[in-house]
């Protein structure tokens, strides 16, 4: 009888810890892959960051020398009332400032009108296209639409006695021939993005509305606004994350010249790791854009961690 | 009533201009790849001589140094397990936040969310010394492993809010009936998901073809090189060959776009999802 209880209490034991090593090899086999091949090299990154080329733990004279860096933050250019190159850092932001705006704004509008336009679809396709394409790709057709010769851009421009030129490979056109360019590839992510929210918004809320007699622009900021504000939260924070870590449009449009003024942080952490081997200030550059790539997210990974379901 | 029609118009004429603006650079694209080079020199949009030529593709098919017929075999090699593999652990790891329940798991979960958010920068040194240690440098092996491992944090998250939709009734009756979770998530909850993973493996397929950061770092010698490599070695040393960029360019980007064009609902759906819930 004793022993009877024994074994069936042992045979419990085993099948819980069957149980256990099944489920952890739903688990181990990503989460090994991530720590050796991401969370190791990023963790590495960081701590090459804080070591000085000697093999002290010096972060502040490592950051110090790459904030000081013209190519990172180019003083003069501020001082002689903005002249390109600005420095990468600031061009990164500038391409925020410009690009942000239009595309959120561009895509809501987008996303609005074309709720009753016929072939509505078509449209939809083609502005999306711009996020379908590979990268490099974009950045050699931003080339090719500001070239001098081929490029329909400066030869529209022409019309109005613009002199054309390669606007790629002039310091103060450079970059916003690409902010401009990015504008055309990324406006489909924040339109297809609202026009899943528009979707989502109950039909009855407008009728109630209209009979209440309310204007379009009303209707508008009391009701389609607010119900899409958290697609403008992820909008928002998908598109400064992307444009925090554009890279292959530079790298093929202008590899960030002429003189560095069409730099940009994702590339300059290139050019310093595998062109000039200079592995401290490449780490200080990854980690500076991990941190306000983190600083960006926040928001939005607060959001998602909770919805588990219960 | 009248104002109404008049504001359709407006509507219909803003909407189709706007298309035709955004589609205007691929129009040139294709119009500068089809035609000789002389025709296009100053301006793809004049068409006092029009002749048609295929020239410019089989250059970029055959490019002496730079051949895409290489480099399209080279991204289909890589791109096609690098959508798999991935998709096979990281959706068995996602089933394991969704079901389990285990201590350090908020912790971890929140650890793998920061880890999607991560630029490919603050990765690159540190993962071309470990290829490098593991002889995986200039191999397809080594960046099949780099794309599955970046690519299984969004595939975990994208997986887990899929499965905490689904009703759980059906797994816990197969549980009593003595089902072991493999079986479970094998058998019943994985035939189930077909739509979600179709959107993943749509996205991550044109992702792992479209990239160039990763690639640039872990693949170099001239006959590995990937498709969107090959691109910009093509821009010739004393002018700019147009007509072989635009070529190239177009056959490095038809494959997304079929991908895209083939799987437009799931696509979208997949970007909806991925980045909404």
């Amino acid at each position: 009888m004793v022993s009877l209880f024994k074994n069936t209490f042992i045979e419990k034991r085993t099948i819980v810890l069957k149980k256990k090593i099944t489920r952890l090899s739903f688990l181990l086999p990503t989460l090994i892959l991530l720590a050796i091949f991401i969370l190791y090299p990023a963790i590495s990154t960081l701590y090459l960051s804080l070591v000085t080329p000697s093999g002290n733990i010096d972060p502040i004279s490592n950051y110090e020398d790459v904030f000081g860096r013209r190519e990172i933050i180019n003083t003069k250019g501020i001082s002689q009332g903005f002249e390109f190159p600005l420095g990468a850092l600031l061009h990164n932001l500038l391409w925020i400032i410009i690009h942000l705006p239009i595309t959120t704004f561009l895509g809501l509008i987008l996303a609005i009108l074309l709720r009753d336009v016929k072939g509505n679809a078509v449209i939809k396709s083609i502005i999306f296209l711009g996020m379908v394409i590979p990268m490099i790709v974009g950045g050699l057709i931003v080339r090719f639409m500001f070239d001098k010769y081929v490029g329909i851009i400066p030869s529209f421009l022409n019309i109005f006695g613009v002199i054309p030129k390669n606007w790629t490979i002039y310091p103060e056109t450079a970059l916003f021939s690409m902010i401009l360019g990015s504008i055309w590839l990324w406006t489909g992510f924040s339109m297809i993005l609202y026009s899943a929210g528009l979707s989502t918004i109950p039909q009855s809320y407008y009728e109630a509305a209209k009979v209440d007699g309310a204007s379009p622009m009303r209707i508008f900021f009391s009701i389609t606004l607010p119900m899409l504000k958290p697609i403008t939260t992820v909008v928002i924070t998908m598109t400064v994350l992307w444009e925090l870590k554009i890279f292959d449009l530079v790298y093929v449009a202008t590899m960030g010249g002429p003189g560095g003024s069409s730099n940009v942080l994702a590339l300059q952490m290139y050019l310093y790791a595998f062109r000039q081997y200079n592995f401290t200030r490449a780490s200080v550059v990854a980690t500076i854009l991990m941190l306000i790539t983190m600083l960006v997210a926040i928001p939005m990974i607060k959001s998602s961690k909770g919805e588990e379901r219960s | 009533m009248k104002k109404n029609i008049f504001h359709t118009i407006i509507t219909h004429v803003f909407a189709w201009a706007f298309a035709l603006i955004w589609i205007l650079p691929f129009v040139g694209l294709f119009m500068t790849a089809i035609r000789p080079y002389d025709e296009i020199i100053y301006g793809w949009w004049k068409f006092d001589n029009f002749t048609l030529t295929l020239q410019n593709f089989v250059r970029a098919w055959n490019h002496p140094t730079a051949a895409l017929s290489v480099g399209m075999r080279n991204s289909l090699l890589v791109a096609i397990p690098a959508t798999i593999f991935p998709i096979l652990i990281a959706s068995t790891t996602a089933y394991g936040f969704s079901r389990f329940k285990f201590k350090i798991k908020n912790y971890l979960f929140i650890t793998i969310l920061i880890l999607m958010t991560l630029p490919q920068q603050m990765i690159a040194v540190p993962i071309f010394r470990i290829m490098k240690e593991m002889h995986q440098l200039d191999r397809f092996l080594g960046i099949i492993i780099v794309h599955s491992a970046w690519a299984a944090p969004w595939i975990i998250f994208f997986m887990r809010n899929y499965f905490s939709t689904l009703p759980i009734e059906i797994e816990e009756a197969a549980t009593v009936d003595g089902a072991s979770d493999f079986v479970v998530f094998f058998k019943i909850v994985l035939p189930t998901c077909i739509p979600a993973l179709i959107s993943v493996a749509a996205l991550q397929f044109s992702w792992v073809w479209s990239d160039f950061f990763i690639a640039l770092i872990l693949v170099f010698s001239p006959d590995k090189l990937l498709a969107t490599q090959r691109i910009p070695l093509m821009r010739g040393v004393y002018f700019v060959d147009w007509g072989l960029l635009s070529a190239s360019s177009i056959l490095v980007m038809a494959v997304p776009i079929i991908v895209f064009a083939l799987l437009q609902r799931y696509y979208i759906k997949g970007m909806v999802g991925w980045t909404l819930k």
